[in-house]
């Protein structure tokens, strides 16, 4: 791997050091290292089956829901190790958020989508609670959409409204990093790009990794790029470098559209 | 057949084995026609001797008078009572323990053996003839306490309401998505908030249908109650004595030499044929897929 001339002082508010990830025997990620700096947009890109889903799910702890996964190695977030056996995976998640590749809104009403997550940790009065959840579907580029129905079903909204439903729920517990597995998978064009605009707008705020199939959008979205290839990671650099003059061949050929 | 230029099923050979396989079809589909049809029939036989005969003995003193002596007039009240009270324990105490059950086994332990090892002995006591549980319970509670008794009667519906809803609940948490889950875990919520306010919502609807078909297999069981509850001519709500039914009422009453009785047998088995047939249409709406609310 090779990770050129990024040394400057960018505050890193996720280390991957030295990451081992295993399905059973089964070696799926070899020896990752990756910063993912404060409030930069970085995207895991490479061929299906290359990992890049797999390492987004070490960062939240996701695989732990799963037996027979487990992470070796350190990934280190505010200086404390994530993989460390008494990390308590809640407070973790709460503080990394995710969004899946297919929009997942709970079967309650948009309100309650977005509230359920804040009344486990907060005890809001019902003003504050209706200030936060406005802030939230605000951030989310969705309350102009809702705002009328905030009590319908969060079901009865169009797939792309969903996302973003899923994006404001995400963000209204209040994370630090916002992790991205294939947003935009199962959306239009049109929904696609609404979400782009909002990862765009989250910066200024919040850590993103996105998970993409989609060059195109790694090369929009993000200010960092990984390219891996088989579970290993073969170039970390700028996106704009990695589009524009990769070193390693094999990137080339990726973005290219030479295999993947 | 129209020409197909130089397609393979142009050539006479082709046309033949089609010919053949069209045949094949058409006495595969004349056989399960027939099959159905042979099937359904004693269906509606059963259904109607048994509005023609229910109806016939159906009043309004069925539902106000108690079980009559031999040779006079009387009702069906205390059994109507007594199915009732039996049925609500057992669905009251079983529907909990099966939906913790059930729930342990798709929530917590999916992959472990406990689960594996639960799901098969379910799957037995699921399949048990019911005449084995009445007998179980007869062993454990009726000889012990020296009578037969409602409680007793309670407490076999209740060991045949929990394998149905262990299953139901089960198979209904199983459908709900992984996704939903690793959705609600990714906002940091533990995994008991997942379930109460997550996937119980998503599967409220078949868990409801597990309880609703639990309820109908229940009530029309006689075997165990036989052995338990037993039967009484009069009046009781004492959980402690006897309790009548209308499974065991029937029984007794369609065995009997007395038209009058025979008479209510074909009354209480259309009550419960009733019951047992709405609870079933109930049980369908919930299951049908719901528009968006």
């Amino acid at each position: 791997m090779t990770v050129s001339t990024l040394q400057n002082a960018l505050p890193e508010k996720i280390s991957i050091k030295n990451l081992k990830f295993f399905y059973g025997d089964n070696l799926a990620l070899k020896s990752i290292n990756l910063p993912l700096y404060e409030k930069k947009v970085t995207a895991f890109i490479g061929p299906s089956g290359c990992g890049k889903s797999t390492l987004l799910r070490v960062l939240n702890r996701m695989y732990d829901l799963y037996p027979k996964q487990h992470a070796e190695g350190e990934v280190l977030f505010d200086g404390g190790n994530i993989l460390a056996p008494n990390q308590d995976l809640n407070l973790l998640r709460a503080r990394i958020g995710m969004v899946f590749q297919k929009p997942t809104p709970f079967p309650m009403s948009i309100y309650d989508n977005i509230a359920f997550g804040i009344r486990l940790y907060e005890n809001l009065s019902r003003t504050e609670m209706d200030e936060r959840v406005e802030a939230a579907l605000t951030r989310g580029a969705l309350w102009n959409e809702v705002k009328d129905k905030l009590h319908s079903s969060g079901l009865s909204l169009s797939g792309g409204q969903q996302q973003r439903l899923c994006i404001a729920r995400s963000i209204a517990v209040r994370p630090e990093v916002v992790l991205f597995d294939e947003p935009c998978s199962a959306l239009d064009p049109i929904s696609t790009s609404k979400i782009e605009e909002l990862i765009d707008e989250l910066t200024a705020d919040y850590t993103i990794a996105i998970v993409t199939h989609n060059m195109q959008q790694a090369a929009r979205v993000s200010d960092y790029t990984a390219f891996m290839y088989l579970g290993e990671l073969i170039e970390f650099d700028e996106t704009s470098k990695i589009f524009t003059a990769p070193s390693d061949k094999r990137t080339q050929d990726y973005i290219t559209g030479r295999f993947g | 057949m129209a020409t197909l230029g130089n397609s393979a099923v142009s050539s006479p050979a082709a046309q033949a084995l089609y010919a053949r396989r069209r045949r094949g079809n058409v006495v595969l589909l004349t056989l399960s026609f027939a099959a159905t049809i042979f099937g359904l029939a004693w269906l509606v036989l059963i259904l109607a001797a048994l509005l023609y005969q229910g109806f016939a003995g159906l009043s309004l003193e069925v539902f106000t008078e108690t079980t009559p002596p031999p040779g006079a007039a009387g009702g069906l009240l205390n059994a109507i009572m007594g199915s009732l009270v039996m049925t609500i324990i057992g669905v009251v105490v079983g529907t909990p323990i099966g939906i913790m059950a059930g729930t342990y086994m798709a929530e917590y332990g999916r992959h472990n053996k406990l689960t594996t090892v639960v799901r098969f002995i379910n799957d037995i006591l699921l399949a048990a003839p019911s005449i084995v549980i009445g007998l179980f319970v007869y062993e454990v509670v009726v000889a012990p306490m020296g009578h037969f008794s409602a409680i007793a009667g309670s407490i076999a519906l209740a060991i045949l309401v929990i394998p149905v809803v262990v299953r139901t609940t089960e198979d209904m948490l199983s459908l709900v998505p992984n996704t939903m889950r690793e959705a609600t875990a990714a906002l940091g919520l533990p995994r008991s908030v997942m379930i109460q306010k997550v996937a119980y919502r998503a599967a409220m609807s078949g868990i409801v249908t597990g309880v609703l078909l639990a309820i109908a297999r229940v009530s029309g069981e006689t075997a165990p109650l036989l052995f338990t509850a037993l039967n009484n001519q009069f009046w009781s709500t004492d959980l402690n004595a006897p309790m009548s039914s209308l499974p065991v009422t029937i029984f007794q009453f369609a065995l009997s030499p007395y038209p009058d009785w025979q008479k209510l047998a074909w009354s209480g088995a259309l009550l419960i044929t009733f019951t047992v047939l709405a609870l079933n249409i109930v049980a369908r709406t919930f299951l049908s897929p719901r528009t968006s609310k």
